[in-house]
């Protein structure tokens, strides 16, 4: 349900760097991590009705998905989580709440065209 | 001739308003010496009910105010104003979560030197509060025992962002056969090491373990000058 109001945020944030450069849009690369819990077809959805009638209209969302990756204190290694239901180590099985990755939420790149 | 389309690095938070928000509150809060609970749940898990006990228990000791968040209507304000608290409603039109604006404004009115823990309840919902920081210093996810053992593995991104959990509704434990062995366990897979408190809003079972674990979190937030 949130995903319309962090599409709106990404396309007032990408209109404002078109119109200070005096360029034109035709993508929006962003990286999103699975512990957001944003719903990426949601997201391209609703990014698509919020640059309806705008000069972003016809834009493209493109969604990178993000794992998350926690810190095994056994290991001391980075591991990436196999499913959100249990945060641990995939391979010595400790738990872990260390999380070092997966709540990124962020505009990476522009795609534009002078 | 229209020119290729290059890429521009941007690296932009996209909740970098929410966040800033939220970093000014904590500020504020922190100067204040306030402690800062928010709690979230799924609507019907007795956040308001948990809310209404708290304060009614807590205020001979303690100045206490709430804010609370709902999509419509005045009504948890007003059973929370039973507790004789300072509390506002934030309704949120359609909005399905509290972002930390809103909390800034609701705190208009109000002097935050005069308070030394502020809860705000957000709107009843288990996935959209997850990624809005609201400034406070605890989060606090309510699970009732009739919802089932298996409400974190649902909704791992909440209860992986709280830091607190309360079991409610530990009254109606037997009735719905809770498994709490199960439901702990869950929680840990979610959120290892999470502190889990179960507690009975309508017989006040397990209440004196969450507030004495809240007045010592004020007073780590205010150490005692000698």
């Amino acid at each position: 349900m949130h995903e319309l109001s962090i599409a709106m945020s990404i396309v007032e944030m990408a209109q404002e760097e078109v119109e200070r450069r005096g360029v034109q849009l035709s993508a929006v690369h962003l990286k999103v991590g699975f512990l957001t819990g944003i719903v990426k077809e949601s997201l391209i959805a609703s990014y698509e009705m919020a640059c309806f009638d705008t000069p972003l209209q016809g834009s493209r969302l493109l969604v990178e998905d993000v794992p998350i990756i926690v810190f095994c204190p056994t290991c001391k290694v980075q591991r990436q989580l196999p499913s959100m239901q249990w945060f641990g180590c995939s391979e010595c099985g400790t738990p872990t709440p260390e999380v070092l990755q997966g709540r990124e939420l962020e505009v990476v790149a522009l795609e534009i065209t002078e | 001739m229209k020119s290729q389309p290059r890429l521009v690095e941007v690296r932009k938070n996209v909740l970098k308003q929410n966040d800033m928000a939220a970093r000014a509150l904590r500020e504020r809060f922190q100067a204040a010496g306030v402690l800062v609970v928010s709690l979230v749940s799924s609507p019907g898990s007795g956040k308001t009910a948990f809310l209404e006990k708290t304060l009614t228990m807590l205020r001979p000791h303690h100045r206490v105010a709430a804010l609370v968040g709902d999509l419509a209507t005045e009504n948890d304000a007003l059973r929370l104003a039973r507790s004789q608290a300072p509390v506002k409603q934030i309704t949120t039109g359609t909005l399905c979560h509290l972002e930390a604006a809103m909390v800034e404004t609701a705190l208009e009115e109000w002097n935050l030197d005069e308070l030394d823990i502020l809860f705000i309840e957000n709107v009843g919902n288990l996935v959209c509060p997850a990624s809005y920081d609201l400034g406070e210093n605890l989060r606090l996810v309510l699970t009732s025992v009739t919802e089932g053992e298996d409400k974190p593995l649902k909704y791992p991104t909440i209860f992986n962002s709280a830091d607190v959990a309360i079991v409610s509704k530990m009254d109606l434990a037997d009735a719905v056969d809770f498994d709490w062995e199960a439901a702990s366990g869950n929680i840990q897979a979610v959120r290892p090491g999470m502190q889990i408190f179960r507690v009975s809003s309508k017989t006040g079972d397990g209440m004196d373990d969450v507030l004495g674990f809240l007045a010592d979190r004020l007073a780590e937030l205010r150490p005692v000058v000698v």
